[in-house]
């Protein structure tokens, strides 16, 4: 009902501002919640209806989107309808949604209480201890800074631009890291989590990705001051 | 004195010419990110990590007064509104927990203190090399001499040099945040403005008003209230071009030319902060008693873009005094 076709207006709209500085991508539109969710009956088939996703061993799996920032979702939304992000299918998904619904879409699943992530149970404790330093200390002879630098405290997410990690699918996690090596995702700002994930091993992957998969986070997500 | 080859058991190393590769095997992956590589005859010391002070045949007591160092240094806002005065950590402008070379690494502070600093005219020792980091950097009231607080952290500092040798004769790899060559072209600031749109902006916000989380600072502001005063090393605009081309933007060190990191350090020193503790009430006069100083600051100088005098008021930030008591100078006459 409030699904449209992209517009084509909005492109050039959305040419503005993109150079340098992350201008939120629905800059001055307030996503409203319950509308929002009104939208979500495509994205639930695989996000779930709580907005925890799913780890799906062994093959892509759906990220926790519940306690994102609306403006981390939103651009994402954005990134994924240019281009900039590339997955067959969120791109035909978000290119159901004008500027309004991504806005509405991300204000809902960011007032969602964050879920518990799944995978990494299979590591040992030698792994986690690994995960856990790359986490919150990184490990500098490497110049692997610490996840909690830009993903912010409890790595539960920073501002509009780091979204929270903690608490999300170790599945989610390693094959996003796995495309940053490869270039196959490359939205990130002035290229800041590529630049570091082309330093981690294959194993740095799987002990980061099962940590932080098994961390709780309570606070609500998505305040700045 | 004849030295053939010097591999000291710990972590230090002194390199000469055709030493095999030693302890600094570590740092390679460093030289590849564009770090200068040890030069003949320079002390190169590995800092010990939190593992191996969990290894380390210790006192359990000292080991926990050294956690309690790390912890505090990491997370100083816990001393916020009681030494602290603004949004700073120490760890803000000290990478890899004071451990990182051209990032003001903390052990050589702790095997050439006390020494003479130009900075107050006296032989300082470490204790008052903290104090002037509460005074300048973290716009605070420092820890009193022989506090808890302060023996923790110069605890910490002394045990990551552990090995290294005290009062080296050597030329120290990395110390301090390093140099970057005078630039071809004055720092401007303009061109600062614009480097900082493209690479500092996305972290410390336009406003150079960082970003807090929850309450918790992640990306500290670099100026205003919440960041240094004016009498603060970061402040003096060599000090901050070499920090910011060897450590910025985080995760990307030297990515940034000689020339965008002197205009960068030069526009973020181009703004309002709080007032330096040295101050006599007089911008220029204080500059002038400081000239070695504010030689290489913007204090006291008028910015170009709109006549405004840099320095010339009496915001203290948060902080309700100038200058903590306890800074004292001494004389042995």
């Amino acid at each position: 009902m409030k699904k449209k076709q992209l517009a084509g207006g909005l492109a050039l709209l959305l040419g503005l501002g993109l150079a340098g500085t992350p201008a939120l991508a629905v800059d001055g539109l307030e996503g409203d919640p319950q509308r929002g969710e009104g939208l979500t009956q495509t994205c639930v088939s695989c996000h779930q209806a709580d907005g925890s996703g799913q780890n799906v061993p062994g093959g892509e799996s759906w990220p926790r989107l519940a306690g994102l920032s609306a403006g981390y979702i939103a651009r994402q939304l954005k990134d994924y309808q240019e281009g900039r992000r590339q997955n067959s299918t969120m791109a035909a998904f978000a290119n159901m949604l004008d500027d309004q619904a991504v806005a509405d879409v991300a204000a809902y699943y960011a007032q969602l209480p964050v879920t518990q992530a799944e995978g990494g149970d299979d590591v040992d404790d030698a792994t986690l201890a690994r995960g856990e330093e790359l986490a919150r200390r990184g490990d500098w002879n490497q110049y692997i800074v610490s996840c909690q630098s830009c993903h912010g405290p409890g790595n539960a997410g920073a501002g509009d631009v780091f979204p929270g990690i903690a608490s999300q699918h170790a599945g989610y996690i390693a094959g996003q890291l796995r495309q940053w090596q490869e270039g196959e995702r490359d939205n990130d700002p002035q290229g800041l989590m590529a630049a570091i994930a082309k330093r981690m091993s294959d194993e740095d992957i799987r002990a980061v990705s099962a940590w932080l998969a098994r961390q709780r986070v309570t606070s609500a997500q998505g305040d700045t001051e | 004195m004849k030295i053939r080859k010097l591999t000291l058991t710990t972590g230090a190393a002194v390199l000469l010419a055709g030493a095999a590769s030693a302890a600094w095997d570590e740092y390679k992956p460093l030289f590849a990110l564009g770090y200068a590589e040890p030069e003949e005859g320079q002390l190169v010391h590995i800092p010990p990590t939190l593992q191996d002070l969990e290894d380390a045949a210790m006192s359990p007591e000292l080991k926990d007064v050294v956690r309690r160092g790390h912890d505090l240094f990491v997370d100083t806002q816990q001393l916020r509104g009681q030494h602290v005065f603004n949004d700073m950590n120490c760890a803000s402008c000290h990478m890899d927990a004071g451990r990182q070379p051209f990032s003001a690494a903390l052990w050589p502070a702790a095997i050439t203190l006390p020494d003479y600093r130009g900075k107050n005219w006296q032989v300082n020792s470490l204790e008052e090399r903290v104090v002037g980091c509460f005074t300048y950097s973290m716009n605070g009231n420092p820890p009193e001499y022989g506090s808890d607080t302060m023996l923790a952290i110069t605890t910490y500092m002394q045990w990551l040099a552990k090995g290294a040798p005290v009062y080296p004769d050597q030329e120290i790899y990395g110390r301090g945040y390093g140099s970057v060559a005078e630039p071809e072209q004055e720092p401007n600031y303009e061109r600062g403005k614009e480097v900082y749109a493209q690479s500092c902006a996305i972290c410390h916000a336009e406003d150079g008003q960082g970003l807090k989380q929850d309450g918790q600072v992640v990306f500290p502001p670099l100026w205003g209230d919440g960041s240094y005063n004016w009498g603060a090393g970061m402040s003096r605009i060599n000090t901050s071009a070499a920090f910011i081309k060897h450590n910025m933007p985080l995760g990307q060190p030297n990515s940034l030319s000689d020339q965008e990191a002197w205009d960068v350090a030069f526009y973020m020193n181009s703004h309002e902060r709080p007032q330096d503790p040295r101050y006599t009430g007089d911008v220029h006069e204080t500059r002038e008693k400081h000239a070695n100083f504010h030689g290489r600051t913007l204090y006291g100088t008028v910015r170009e873009v709109d006549g405004h005098l840099l320095g010339d008021h009496d915001n203290t930030g948060e902080k309700d005094f100038l200058r903590p008591e306890i800074l004292r100078s001494r004389t042995f006459d």
